[in-house]
């Protein structure tokens, strides 16, 4: 490797390394369509091809690899759920964010900083206390901590009585982590595109055809293409997508913005939530202070950025971080999340016998990113529901069967 | 601040205003199946286009409707709900003992 390093950096040209290569025709037929290459998409088409030999994939993708809600969400990992399928779920998935960086050679700077939760009143203290019993019965790290235990763990977190919402006590846990969103898609799409898995960049899904309750093909942008199954994993169009194939989804679809700092030196270990303020804080490996918070007030699919969210989320971020008055504001974004009734995902099967949704991610898709590309794969290859995505089922909602995680993920991702 | 016009109340700061989901007429809830309950309590259009939603003005608890773009966030009329509803709405009374 040194070598190679050495006749890199004597080159005269610097020639770029490719990551992958994108497909250039589209072919007539695949065996697996898969609408969306963001973290879900690619990452169900590298564990076909890894791990069950069905390479002859397309992902499809309207816009470039990693363009959508892989590159727009704030990167927060964790497993501090509140229902036993919920904490089931993401504890696996945090397991598999572990050894990534491994599994696709490929870094993507998973860094095991901890999540830390604010409780600003005694029925939040209750529900804390709740999340950590369940969660400690599952094996995931959670406890409730005091206000002592705050300040020594984030000094600069303002601790005063005196301030509008006072800090009562935490909930911390220490699996929490981060990790770099960009090089999941890429690591994933490096992976799968090594295998054979084609990649198509610009190609646009604008009708699929369904016959006799059966996917037959999907028509883009640039062709007809048939197909023996399709997969929608498109975070923040999954209403829009699964209505081509005739799918209602119990869905809306809300902006939700953050905002980035310029770098500062290390200052702010953990990740740092409020949903009592909605705001949540933290600050990356580059230095950025990444300021998120609650969703829009009312649905829209825009991601424009608007001053009264910026108003809201510096006056909230300031509460909780009063020296953060002198930090320069860099960017402020948005990406769209697709609401849930219950604030879970749909996973699985759909009313079309061979269309499998992967919908449905509102604010916590990222995180599910790994065990998403693993189960749905299993699906897709076995034909048989994974037991650990069976309860995310779209036809829980006409059972009135909802995995209700509100109260654990509103404006604490 | 974007605006938006109430018919009660004239064009106000949209902060004003809490968003009540998509209009969609009630199916008869004494009639219809669970599964066709479920659909309508759950399950949303969620179109990208020209759409009509309720709409409620906090200040003076007044629920109207507007017609909104849901990619452009452009409003494009907001109007009183007597121009869909004009009479009472009326459910099917259960016969006694079927009421579960």
């Amino acid at each position: 490797m040194p070598f190679g390093l050495l006749k890199y950096g004597l080159n005269s040209e610097y020639p770029a390394q490719h990551h992958f290569t994108p497909a250039t025709e589209l072919k007539k037929h695949y065996d697996v369509v898969i609408i969306g290459a963001g973290g879900h998409g690619t990452g169900i088409a590298y564990h076909l091809a890894k791990y069950h030999g069905i390479t002859n994939v397309a992902v499809l993708e309207k816009n470039y690899l990693g363009s959508g809600n892989t590159a727009r969400n704030t990167a927060v990992i964790r497993s501090n759920y509140l229902t036993e399928e919920g904490v089931t779920f993401y504890r696996e998935s945090v397991k598999l964010w572990q050894d990534l960086s491994n599994e696709f050679n490929y870094n993507v700077m998973m860094e095991n900083r901890g999540q830390l939760t604010l409780a600003h009143s005694d029925a939040a203290i209750r529900s804390f206390r709740w999340r950590a019993e369940v969660n400690q019965h599952m094996g995931v790290r959670s406890e409730l901590i005091d206000r002592q235990q705050i300040a020594e763990m984030v000094p600069n977190l303002n601790m005063s009585e005196d301030s509008r919402f006072p800090i009562m006590a935490g909930l911390w846990h220490a699996d929490g982590a981060t990790a770099r969103h960009d090089a999941v898609a890429w690591g994933y799409a490096k992976g799968a595109c090594e295998r054979g898995v084609e990649l198509h960049q610009l190609t646009e899904v604008q009708d699929i055809e369904v016959t006799s309750g059966r996917v037959t093909a999907v028509k883009t942008n640039r062709g007809r293409v048939e197909c023996g199954c399709v997969v929608q994993a498109v975070a923040g169009a999954s209403s829009v997508v699964a209505k081509m194939a005739g799918i209602p989804l119990p869905i809306h679809s809300y902006p939700l913005q953050a905002m980035v700092t310029q770098p500062y030196k290390p200052i702010l270990t953990p990740h740092v939530s409020s949903p009592h303020v909605h705001v949540y804080v933290h600050q990356t490996s580059r230095g950025e202070f990444v300021i998120g918070g609650g969703s829009d007030p009312y649905p829209l699919y825009n991601t424009r950025a608007t001053l009264d969210q910026r108003e809201s989320l510096t006056a909230a971020a300031l509460e909780l971080f009063p020296f953060l008055a002198q930090a320069r504001m860099l960017r402020q974004w948005a990406g769209t999340t697709d609401m849930t009734p219950d604030y879970s995902p749909i996973m699985g099967l759909s009313p079309v016998e061979n269309y499998y949704l992967d919908a449905g991610w509102g604010t916590w898709g990222f995180k599910a990113t790994p065990i998403c590309g693993k189960t749905m794969a299993e699906l897709v290859a076995t034909q048989k529901v994974p037991e650990i995505i069976k309860p995310f089922e779209l036809e829980r909602f006409y059972r009135f069967e909802q995995i209700n995680e509100a109260g654990a993920t509103a404006a604490s991702h | 601040m974007k605006l938006l016009t109430c018919p009660l109340n004239g064009p106000r700061n949209i902060s004003e205003f809490t968003y009540g989901g998509e209009y969609h007429p009630m199916p008869d809830h004494q009639k219809v199946s669970a599964r066709e309950w479920a659909e309508h309590v759950f399950f949303h259009d969620n179109a990208a286009a020209v759409v009509t939603e309720w709409w409620c003005h906090s200040a003076s608890s007044y629920w109207f409707l507007a017609e909104r773009n849901t990619i452009s966030d452009e409003i494009v009329r907001t109007f009183a709900a007597d121009e869909i509803f004009q009479q009472r709405v009326e459910f099917t009374q259960p016969a006694s003992g079927e009421n579960q």
